[in-house]
């Protein structure tokens, strides 16, 4: 029973990452798709002078780090919202889920 | 070192106690003229060209582990020329001119074997998109050849023509595609690079660049700090840890491919076939294991392994087309990191610092391209400009808009 206990948290810890829905719970991240850097939610300003820099920056460069990394996850399968996920990427550990809305409304934006 | 069959007889008589090391392991110089950074397939590639055609030999190759211990040490071992793009083809064409004359040139077994690369179409339309990739291929000097369906057969009774979803209408045939033995890649460019007088230092892992007023002087390491007039980087997989040690953000993400082999079977399937309705390619090894794999996982990573959902999907890929694989036993699977660039095309460029160089953003095609990509490498380090199958690997390229995006998928990594 024990050995059981253990392979299974392996087999977790492993092989599947479980993103904690804010609203739904656990759930298999197979069921989302995967967009990437949270700093996507932050657009820039398309009026400012420096628009076209700024917007090549934004979509074309990553930091990619290794470690903790916020990122945008879609529950396609699920209710069809946005979260941002903040998850390791050298272990897969999953530290915070938050719905984008209530990132993007923290950090001032509209939506 | 050299090797015959006259060695092998004499040394297997006497207990094996002759072999001599196939490199050095010099101690790090306190300068040279080129420091490349990353002791991969490109990384030595690069410096086994420089010292033979470009005749510089004051040259080190400094690695964090050991010499070829990445993804040129895990990877499903296909080459191939069959890309669509001006900016691309051209480049993996020379790649494969330079794999047919390997083994002569640096002297080593890479068993380069031509058995041919299938790639399948399941639609009207999707024929005619190989018909225009196979007519792009014969103008860069490439061979394809487009098959029916009776043309495929021919090849491969044993596929599944008539799958109620996906049934084989015909494919794409590269003769000269096929595979190569990934280790010894490594191992015959180190050699030949040693012996030409490179310094291939192991076990040293860079942690800064000396960057002064603009210019790169040199690196620090955990061996200490050495000069250089130029620092070529070559990671691909750990790019962006690299090149932020120079302040430098790059349109790359680092994404996990998963391969698979299966146990030792009799010979059955002719070269490497590959799946066109979902991402399934497989070819056999010489001892006789199904090599295959597919999709990238779809999420930044550094891990080194994937996860199951992806296993479940390459693994359906493959009942998709050749049932008969259902009967085989996965023996091993590993994981490797990928450099996914913004448009899924490579970078062989200065950057903005001088005498700092960046080759990378491979994706998960770099094994096929190790040749080109040092001779292109080694072109712009010996000349300062790029090699003229490489002009569009450039770093800029999406500030201009200038993207070689072969799919067509945008600023979206995973879907490369």
């Amino acid at each position: 029973m024990k050995k059981v206990k253990v392979l299974n948290q392996i087999c977790i810890e492993l092989h599947h990452m479980i993103i904690n829905h804010p609203l739904l719970g656990p759930r298999d991240a197979a069921e989302f798709v995967y967009l990437g850097d949270a700093s996507l939610i932050n657009r820039p300003d398309a009026s400012g002078d420096n628009a076209a820099q700024t917007f090549y920056q934004y979509l074309y460069l990553r930091d990619n780090p290794a470690g903790e990394h916020k990122e945008l996850w879609y529950h396609e399968q699920g209710d069809r919202s946005w979260l941002v996920v903040t998850r390791n990427t050298l272990t897969h550990e999953i530290s915070n889920v938050e719905m984008a809305r209530d990132v993007a409304r923290a950090a001032g934006g509209s939506t | 070192m050299r090797y015959s069959a006259l060695n092998i007889l004499k040394e297997g008589l006497t207990g094996n106690k002759g072999w001599q090391p196939a490199w050095r392991e010099p101690e790090p110089k306190k300068n040279y003229d080129i420091i490349i950074v990353g002791g991969g397939g490109h990384g030595l590639a690069t410096a086994y060209y420089l010292a033979k055609e470009h005749g510089l030999s004051n040259i080190a190759v400094l690695e964090k582990g050991w010499l070829g211990g990445g993804n040129i040490g895990r990877n499903t071992t296909i080459v191939r020329s069959n890309y669509l793009l001006p900016g691309n083809q051209p480049f993996y064409e020379l790649s494969m001119k330079l794999w047919e004359n390997l083994e002569q040139d640096f002297n080593y077994n890479a068993m380069v074997s031509q058995r041919g690369i299938l790639n399948l179409c399941h639609s009207d339309p999707q024929r005619d998109a190989f018909a225009r990739r196979g007519n792009g291929m014969l103008m860069s000097g490439a061979d394809a050849e487009l098959l029916d369906q009776d043309g495929v057969r021919a090849m491969c009774p044993f596929l599944d023509f008539d799958n109620a979803r996906f049934p084989i209408k015909g494919g794409l045939l590269q003769k000269r595609g096929g595979t190569v033995r990934h280790d010894a890649v490594a191992w015959g460019y180190a050699r030949g690079a040693d012996e030409r007088g490179v310094d291939i230092i192991q076990n040293c892992e860079v942690t800064g660049f000396d960057i002064n007023n603009g210019v790169c002087t040199g690196v620090q390491t955990s061996r200490g700090n050495i000069k250089a007039n130029k620092v070529a980087v070559c990671v691909a997989g750990s790019s962006s840890r690299v090149m932020a040690q120079a302040g430098m953000r790059l349109p790359i993400e680092s994404h996990v491919l998963q391969a698979f082999v299966t146990e030792g079977l009799k010979p059955t399937i002719p070269g490497v076939i590959t799946f066109g309705a979902g991402h399934f390619y497989v070819s056999q090894s010489d001892k006789g294991g199904l090599v295959f794999g597919g999709d990238i996982d779809g999420y930044n990573t550094y891990a080194q392994r994937g996860n199951l959902p992806v296993v479940e999907d390459v693994c359906e890929g493959g009942m998709a087309i050749m049932p008969m694989i259902g009967r085989a036993r996965l023996l091993r699977t590993w994981g490797g990191l990928m450099d996914m660039s913004m448009d899924g095309s490579p970078f062989i460029d200065k950057t903005h610092v001088d005498g700092l160089f960046f080759n990378g953003g491979w994706c998960y095609g770099g094994f096929k391209a190790t040749p080109a990509s040092g001779w292109c490498y080694a072109h712009l380090l010996a000349t300062g400009n790029p090699h003229e199958t490489a002009t569009q690997m450039r770093l800029d390229r999406f500030e201009r808009g200038h993207m070689t995006d072969e799919k067509g998928q945008g600023a979206q990594p995973n879907l490369h």
